[in-house]
């Protein structure tokens, strides 16, 4: 634990700080106008405000969420999917506990359970497959949610099942890929980034040369990051750094953990069991090969193609903001329904059912001086 | 009000809070019952006796450091003890399931036994009673305990001020990780195992030699952060922590990092706060740092002047607002 307790270090985090604070004043003088930070996923917006750098740096900066939480980016309707696939008889759905709240159209998982659906919540997709080998009865399906930090073990799940044979597991892929989301979020040029803060979980299995078209392509700095306090200030420090030389660079401020080229074997067996698809993501639209679906060949094991549960349908509109503070257009308290009708016990959007979605967060942390 | 129960109701957070107030004490508040405090004083002639009750349905039965029988003791008597009593008798009751093997409900009354035993109370009262298979989970068990609160002691909520300090006597969230860790087969080493203890020995010790602590309260589910959001509300004050300051096992840092989860909302079984006037705190956290189940016992917050805030200095320097648990703490996706 000495690592984390090194990079969690009160006098070095202070210490840092202060220079990230001066270089954050000179870097807002010099431009003139506000500078806007994006937090692309949940686990960092959680730790800048469970950290405090939220409260130490808000009067400088804009830091904003962005789309990383992939509960939060699950369509309403892909949850009615899994809704849908839950009334079936005889089927056991397996997922995430943060998924279970999640409004659908027409329902949750949480409601289906209290009304008798079986659905049960495991940490891995590994203990899934291990269920539906001790209980043949049951047709098992894996709920994947999740970047490519989970999308991995879903496929290495679906190896599994094959390995034993087994014929009443599959998987429902509603897994997404971070690099394509952020493309989309940049070619559409609706919210200005200066800089963005890159998750380091997801660097680690793509590697930092995926996220190379930001600085590349777009000249917007980007920073891979960890998430313990240093981690953070050293990404937010090279952010700065990088918007005032005018010399836009994706850096990766966690080399301990990621790589240039990422985890080759994670890499494989996600190449092996899934392809990109374009689906939907809620604020944005469907967005092109953004997507894992699985590969035909392994059909069996896509609960898509195994169970007759139709196709994801739109959903109504509803004054739920999730879409908007997805894509950093808002903050949490731009949205009407924050703390009011939507709050983490009567969630109306999924920013607010997951533990690192901005509403939630923002909610715990920072609604005393919002309200 | 949800119109049906879940299981985020049985959390210890606001739930559970919103179900008391609208559906039990609406038909049976009293004056005994008002405080809702970890247990019911009571005046008797002559005495005042210190009562309380709690169930215990902790699922695995048995994990690192404990069972459901030890628990199902500990529970009872901390909830006494904070309360300022010496805890004499225990009523337990057993609900079981058709099919729990002998020898495993052998094991948890053994454990119960000696539980007792270290705790120096007894069982004086029980009941048995058997349900069929599938409406049961194996066991459940419920504890009522009594205890005599010496007269000099005044302890509670209303002696709270701003100024007090905030005392723990060791790390927080062992008890939360080790029981989560067992259940769910996470395959992570950490080595950590739950807290369960008897506090009454330790409290015994303090309150002979600083009677004018001011309340204590132990940590059960809901954690840390909880049970001082509770206080802090009820005394109608503002309570300030410092997360340096608070004690946490590194192996549970570790393994809290990896779930996303957060110490200060997992439960406890084997740790308690007391509030005390600055003044008594240097003797207070002498007695303490002595004992065995104070090793790790550190001034964690203040008092202040306010209207029930909790709030978190970080290791920063930043402020983070403390707030009642929302619903069941989940380990992270990603």
């Amino acid at each position: 634990m000495k690592v984390l307790e090194r990079y969690n270090d009160p006098d070095l985090g202070k210490r840092m700080l202060s220079r990230v604070r001066s270089l954050a004043l000179e870097t807002v003088n010099r431009l003139g106008r506000p500078v806007m930070l994006m937090e692309v996923c949940g686990t960092h917006t959680a730790a800048i405000s469970s950290s405090g750098i939220r409260e130490l740096l808000g009067d400088l900066l804009e830091l904003r969420s962005g789309p990383g939480c992939p509960v939060c980016v699950t369509s309403a309707g892909d949850i009615e999917m899994a809704v849908n696939l839950a009334r079936l008889p005889g089927i056991t759905i397996a997922t995430f506990g943060d998924m279970l709240r999640v409004p659908g159209i027409s329902s949750s998982l949480e409601k289906e359970r209290a009304r008798g659906a079986n659905i049960k919540i495991f940490y891995s997709p590994g203990d899934a497959v291990d269920y539906a080998g001790c209980h043949p009865d049951r047709e098992v399906v894996f709920l994947g949610v999740g970047f490519e930090t989970t999308a991995p073990l879903a496929a290495l799940s679906v190896e599994d099942a094959r390995k034993a044979g087994l014929k009443n597991y599959s998987v429902l892929s509603l897994h997404k890929t971070v690099p394509p989301v952020l493309n989309s979020l940049l070619a559409a040029g609706e919210v200005r980034v200066d800089g963005f803060i890159l998750p380091g979980h997801v660097g680690a299995v793509t590697g930092s040369r995926a996220f190379e078209f930001i600085a590349g392509k777009y000249g917007v700095p980007a920073a891979v990051a960890g998430f313990a306090t240093l981690d953070i200030l050293a990404a937010v420090h090279t952010l700065l750094q990088a918007i005032l030389d005018g010399e836009p660079r994706t850096v990766n401020c966690y080399p301990r953990v990621v790589k240039e080229h990422g985890n080759r074997q994670a890499q494989n067996i996600m190449a092996k069991y899934f392809a990109p698809a374009d689906v939907h993501w809620r604020g944005f639209g469907k967005i092109a090969e953004s997507g894992l679906r699985i590969k035909k060949e392994y059909c069996d094991y896509d609960a898509s193609f195994k169970h007759d549960i139709g196709v994801s349908p739109p959903a109504p509109k509803n004054p739920c903001r999730c879409g908007d503070l997805l894509k950093g257009k808002i903050y949490p308290g731009d949205c009407g329904l924050f703390a009011r009708s939507c709050t983490p016990a009567t969630p109306e959007g999924p920013c607010m059912v997951s533990s690192e979605g901005a509403c939630a967060v923002y909610y715990r942390c920072h609604r005393a001086e919002m309200m | 009000m949800h119109p049906e129960i879940m299981l985020a109701h049985g959390a210890g957070g606001q739930l559970t809070r919103q179900l008391v107030d609208d559906i039990f004490l609406k038909y049976f508040n009293n004056e005994a019952l008002k405080p809702l405090a970890d247990a019911a004083v009571l005046d008797f002639p002559g005495c005042r006796l210190a009562f309380t009750t709690d169930s215990f349905v902790v699922r695995p039965l048995f994990f690192p450091g404990g069972d459901i029988g030890k628990l199902a003791v500990c529970g009872t008597v901390n909830d006494l003890a904070v309360s300022g009593a010496r805890p004499l008798f225990l009523t337990v009751s057993f609900i079981i399931e058709v099919g729990m093997p002998l020898n495993l409900l052998e094991q948890i009354a053994r454990s119960l036994g000696e539980s007792c035993r270290d705790a120096g109370v007894k069982v004086a009262a029980g009941d048995t009673k058997v349900v069929e298979k599938g409406h049961g989970d194996l066991v459940f068990i419920n504890t009522a305990g009594i205890g005599i609160i010496p007269e000099e002691l005044d302890l509670g909520q209303h002696r709270i001020t701003p100024g007090d300090v905030i005392i723990i006597n060791g790390p927080v969230g062992n008890h939360g990780l080790a029981v989560l860790l067992e259940r769910e087969n996470l395959g992570l080493e950490t080595g950590v195992s739950s807290d369960c203890a008897p506090l009454n020995g330790i409290i015994a010790k303090i309150l002979r030699e600083v009677p004018n602590v001011k309340m204590m309260r132990d940590l059960t589910r809901g954690g840390l952060a909880t049970a001082v959001k509770e206080i802090a509300l009820g005394a109608g004050v503002d309570i300030w922590l410092e997360e340096a300051s608070i004690p946490v096992d590194d192996a549970v840092r570790g393994a809290v990092e990896i779930l996303g989860l957060d110490p200060l909302y997992m439960a406890n079984e084997g740790k308690f706060i007391i509030f005390a006037a600055p003044e008594e705190a240097p003797r207070v956290l002498k007695i303490m740092a002595n004992e065995p189940l104070g090793v790790r016992t550190a001034i964690i917050g203040r008092v202040a002047e306010g209207k029930g805030n909790v709030l978190l200095k970080t290791m920063l320097g930043g402020t983070k607002v403390l707030d009642l648990l929302a619903g069941d703490p989940l380990p992270r996706i990603c």
